[in-house]
């Protein structure tokens, strides 16, 4: 019974409002529905406004827009490249958190700072980047023509512009995660016998999972999702060149708007999936750390 | 910069945490020479060699040549309808965003679990769909165009929808910093405001503003930073007419289309000397803030 009681959360229980500091129902109940109203128009309205223009010419035309080949091809592009950038992005990504979270080393502030670059540049310059180093009449446009490679409006450019843009999703998440976590842990593990990938896969990984997954899903929806960047070094060739957001271009230039919309919709699906996993690996996070608190607790009390 | 006002400042804090000494002799671990040889080459190869060309191929133009491409009239038009769109978007983010922080830390209504899954929409949402939901949104023939235009307001394919794109695009910025700071606050200062006889209004403007001062400031920055160099959501809603609803993005596009390659690598040179400032101004505001949180 105390055990229990011990063991239930105490992060989410909701502020006491007292008379003192609390506001009377009217100015309540005005913030909340300005609030709402707010995000009714800014968020909400778009994404009914998707669904409400997918299935504007009826269920087989959508269904058509969304079966179609080029739709499909994009789909299959979209997916090579987020399975290309992701999974090297995950490398990167727990091989900074390690360095930076279990070393001290010279510099480490400057490397912290190097991993967020690529969110303050934007999307555009990311791209440009690329054809500047590869494009016809980048630095190595000349050498790669000779040998009849081609990067800039071809799949790897657009894989190496989405892998520069979601670089540093994950390591970002996994260094205040590690570095919360110290290493007491994994000296244990070390002093007793084990091999280094041993001590990773048995005691960090299990520590890290939440926080690596939810670095994952933001990875993958930032790189499924990103247009600027891959629309740079894109050729925009139908069936070729051509990801899920960009044909949703393709198709609104076009004046295909149902189809767009229902190449759009698509995308909108990812998002909430998205988010969902995003709520459930949050309510997880503080789950484990709700039961590592109470856990403390307890011995705490053994040892008083 | 994203992901830390997404999620970094959530994390509950474990109890005795500060009490491990968990920087004392490290070397037991292995792998530091292998880890920190692989971020540094990823890191060199794939963000800081490409970034370094920006540099390189302005360096290739001459002084007079490269001053005369970033102050064309277009391209200063171009600043100005950036500059402006994200500075205005990002205040009304400030301010909104402050309400709908308030609202979801202080207040119990039904669906608050859902509205707070929704804010971090914008970061999940591929930025053309945004972009062509708000332009739809906003024609005169959308729904909330068609309430706007007896009162002769245009939105889409002008100012007020790069304003509006892009405000979209930075509210969860604001809310995601402000969020973890008022839920920080201690209802106790709140309590001994009210009584020494301060009213409500009073203990918000000269109490509770004051604490979020700074997380409000940062959102503004994270948001503004965000704002100046987006594309997708924009270009669809903007009717990029030169000189007026053009921005930098689509420019720097236009000019990379002709083979301007100098001319579009200036400009890109001015935007990410601006970004790397604001970076830099954000790393500040938030070193300022744990200092203020610490002490």
């Amino acid at each position: 019974m105390t055990a229990t009681a011990v063991l239930r959360p105490a992060t989410t229980a909701p502020r006491a409002v007292t008379r003192a500091t609390g506001e009377s129902r009217l100015v309540r109940w005005t913030l909340i529905g300005t609030a709402l109203v707010f995000l009714t128009l800014v968020l909400v309205l778009p994404l009914v406004t998707v669904f409400h223009q997918a299935l504007a010419k009826g269920l087989p035309a959508y269904l058509e827009a969304i079966g179609e080949p080029d739709a499909l091809s994009a789909a299959k592009l979209t997916l090579l490249i987020a399975g290309i950038a992701v999974p090297l992005n995950l490398i990167f990504g727990i091989a900074a958190a390690w360095c930076i979270s279990k070393f001290e080393f010279r510099g480490k502030n400057v490397l912290i700072t190097l991993i967020d670059l690529p969110f303050a540049v934007s999307p555009v310059i990311s791209g440009m980047i690329f054809v500047l180093l590869f494009g016809a009449h980048g630095w190595f446009g000349e050498w790669l023509s000779e040998h009849d490679i081609q990067i800039i409006f071809a799949v790897p450019g657009m894989v190496l512009a989405t892998t520069f843009i979601t670089a540093p999703f994950i390591a970002r998440e996994l260094i205040p995660l590690m570095q919360e976590q110290g290493s007491e842990e994994e000296e244990a593990a070390i002093v007793l016998g084990a091999s280094g990938w041993q001590t990773f896969f048995r005691v960090t990984l299990p520590n890290i999972k939440w926080g690596l997954l939810y670095g994952l899903i933001l990875c993958n929806a930032r790189a499924m999702g990103e247009f600027g960047a891959v629309s740079v070094v894109s050729g925009h060739i139908r069936g070729e060149t051509n990801t899920l957001p960009l044909h949703v271009e393709i198709l609104y230039n076009e004046y295909a708007f149902a189809a767009s919309f229902a190449v759009a919709s698509v995308l909108t699906l990812l998002a909430f999936v998205t988010l969902a996993l995003k709520t459930f690996v949050e309510w997880q996070q503080r789950r484990t750390a709700a039961e590592a608190a109470g856990a403390e607790d307890i011995s705490e009390r053994i040892a008083s | 910069m994203s992901l830390r006002c997404a999620q970094g400042d959530r994390r509950p804090v474990y109890p005795y945490e500060g009490m491990t000494m968990r920087n004392r002799s490290q070397s037991v671990l292995p792998g530091f020479g292998v880890s920190l040889g692989i971020t540094c080459t990823y890191l060199s190869l794939l963000v800081l060699l490409p970034l370094a060309t920006v540099f390189a191929r302005s360096a290739e133009l001459t002084g007079d040549r490269f001053w005369s491409t970033v102050t064309d009239p277009r391209v200063v038009a171009s600043y100005r309808v950036t500059l402006s769109a994200s500075f205005v978007a990002a205040a009304l983010n400030t301010v909104f965003g402050l309400l709908v922080a308030w609202v979801l830390v202080r207040y119990r209504f039904p669906g608050r679990r859902l509205v707070d899954a929704m804010v971090d929409l914008p970061f999940a949402l591929p930025t053309a769909v945004a972009g062509i939901a708000l332009t739809t949104l906003y024609t005169p023939s959308g729904w909330v165009g068609s309430w706007l235009e007896p009162f002769g307001i245009k939105v889409s394919y002008t100012w007020l929808g790069i304003a509006v794109a892009l405000m979209f695009i930075g509210l969860p910025f604001v809310v995601r910093t402000v969020q973890p700071v008022l839920d920080d606050l201690e209802v106790e200062v709140e309590e001994a405001a009210a009584s020494l006889g301060a009213r409500r209004w009073q203990t918000f403007a000269r109490v509770i503003l004051p604490s979020v001062g700074p997380a409000l400031l940062t959102g503004f920055a994270l948001a503004f930073a965000r704002a100046i160099g987006e594309y997708g959501s924009v270009v669809f809603i903007s009717g990029n007419m030169p000189m007026k609803t053009e921005i930098v993005p689509l420019l720097i596009i236009t000019k990379l289309e002709q083979y301007d390659y100098a001319g579009a690598t200036a400009v890109a040179l001015v935007m990410l000397v601006l970004s790397f400032t604001l970076l830099l101004v954000i790393n500040l505001l938030q070193w300022a803030a744990r200092r203020r949180m610490a002490v």
